[in-house]
């Protein structure tokens, strides 16, 4: 069990990065990894809203949909869910905690739209389909690994990016060209982690 | 309404009765929603590894974007300011819906290609883009030629990313061997690295080109606020809290504003 949870937050890290090889969340990865803490902000958005969205959409889909055969509302529902969570935690995280509102709120909006959260909701439920052991338990964990594989993705990319600015690039390739080719390096690394983890826990 | 002003002039220019045509055209290659706009780039990015792939996906986000343009621009005056995104939203996913379960009942093949993308439709930029930006300020027959296309030239941007990648990556186009037993086909063009890589060769391209037409070096909108479907919210924020509302596009101006 412990192993198998850990196979599945390792391999939503690495194995199955959702935007180095999913290309879920392309739109902030390339807009907001431009300064360090801007993009390690947006990544802890990211996974806070993930982890909350699939703890909501789960239960709803498989208690509420599947036995009113309504299976096939599953993105018109899932989206409304999403975009009705992102507005109720931006209002609680004001009222209640605002230091965090102040570090996060700025990024709440933009995850609405963020494909990353509607896809691991929806992915989660797939896999779940696929494979009967497949619990509650994975799908958050999962959920939780994808977020911080967004927010390794991210930082990591910030790195480049700010490498990238003292550099002297051919005029037509300024701006997302030359940035697009970095993140097509960074993902040919990520190539590397394929099968690691399979190897790491002998699964 | 306040971030409306912002694009009613040029799109004045549109309303007039002989730009109904430069309406059409002008998402195809103008306005390119992939490589000039740079929106949508998730599916571009995901579903190209072969031609016939992108086709499929073009084809049903035209689909929903020539729909949700039109019913988005019938109630463009019901919908209270204030709940718009989700309002969109919820007219958006249900096209998406209806597209789902046609491609599922008339194209399984493609339906197993896509997977998950074709319900990510929901979330592609270009929809709520285009809602926002297009639909929610003009007439209902604009609103679906700017969706139409868009909607081309979203496939058209598509179709160019699967050839080229489907070609380098098996050396098949639409599934026809064409370099079988003379070219070892270069693999990395089909795996993530070299969806990154094309699309990056193909918007220098572009800029390239759009330079030389132009005569001046006009680089493509960046994934700033002309690009990002929640830029009016932002541009809300930033009347009120000044330019460090967006995160992504005044990020530098963030940190001198933190300082304070």
């Amino acid at each position: 069990m412990i192993k198998g949870l850990i196979a599945v937050f390792l391999a939503a890290i690495l194995t199955e990065n959702y935007v180095l090889n999913k290309f879920l969340g392309i739109c902030p990865f390339l807009g907001v990894s431009k300064k360090l803490n801007t993009a390690a902000g947006m990544s802890a958005a990211v996974i806070f809203v993930m982890v909350l969205a699939t703890a909501v959409t789960w239960p709803i889909y498989y208690y509420l949909l599947v036995p009113n055969d309504l299976a096939y509302l599953q993105t018109i529902v899932f989206i409304l869910i999403i975009a009705a969570l992102v507005q109720l935690v931006e209002t609680v995280l004001k009222k209640y905690m605002p230091p965090l509102y102040n570090s996060l709120g700025v990024y709440l909006p933009l995850i609405t739209t963020n494909c990353a959260v509607l896809g691991v909701t929806m992915l989660v439920i797939e896999k779940a389909t696929a494979d009967a052991s497949y619990t509650y338990v994975y799908a958050l964990v999962n959920a939780f690994g994808a977020g911080v594989g967004f927010m390794v993705a991210m930082v990591l990319f910030a790195g480049v990016r700010e490498r990238l600015e003292a550099c002297d690039v051919p005029k037509c390739l300024r701006g997302l060209p030359i940035t697009l080719v970095a993140a097509s390096l960074v993902a040919v690394s990520f190539l590397g982690f394929q099968g690691l983890v399979d190897g790491l826990l002998g699964t | 309404m306040a971030d409306k002003t912002a694009t009613t002039q040029e799109k004045q220019a549109d309303k007039k009765q002989g730009g109904l045509l430069s309406v059409f055209t002008k998402g195809i290659v103008k306005e390119n929603p992939v490589l000039r706009l740079v929106l949508g780039t998730c599916p571009t990015l995901a579903i190209t590894t072969a031609a016939s792939n992108a086709i499929g996906m073009g084809i049903a986000a035209t689909l929903v974007l020539v729909c949700s343009n039109a019913v988005i621009s019938l109630l463009r005056r019901v919908i209270p300011d204030k709940v718009r995104i989700p309002a969109y939203i919820t007219i958006i996913a249900g096209f998406v819906t209806i597209v789902q379960m046609l491609v599922k009942a008339y194209a399984p093949d493609i339906d197993q290609a896509l997977g998950i993308y074709l319900p990510l439709i929901v979330v592609n930029c270009i929809i709520l883009g285009r809602a926002e930006m297009y639909a929610s300020k003009n007439s209902v027959l604009p609103s679906m030629l700017d969706g139409l296309g868009m909607g081309i030239g979203f496939t058209a941007a598509l179709l160019l990313m699967g050839i080229i990648r489907e070609f380098l990556g098996t050396g098949c186009i639409f599934g026809m061997p064409l370099t079988a037993g003379i070219v070892e086909p270069i693999l990395i063009f089909i795996l993530p690295p070299g969806g990154f890589f094309v699309f990056g060769m193909l918007m220098a391209l572009a800029n390239k080109l759009s330079a030389k037409l132009s005569g001046e070096s006009r680089p493509a909108a960046g994934v700033g606020c002309s690009a990002c479907p929640m830029a009016a919210h932002c541009s809300k924020q930033a009347q009120e809290k000044g330019p460090s509302a967006c995160p992504s596009a005044a990020a530098p101006e963030k940190e001198g504003g933190d300082k304070q």
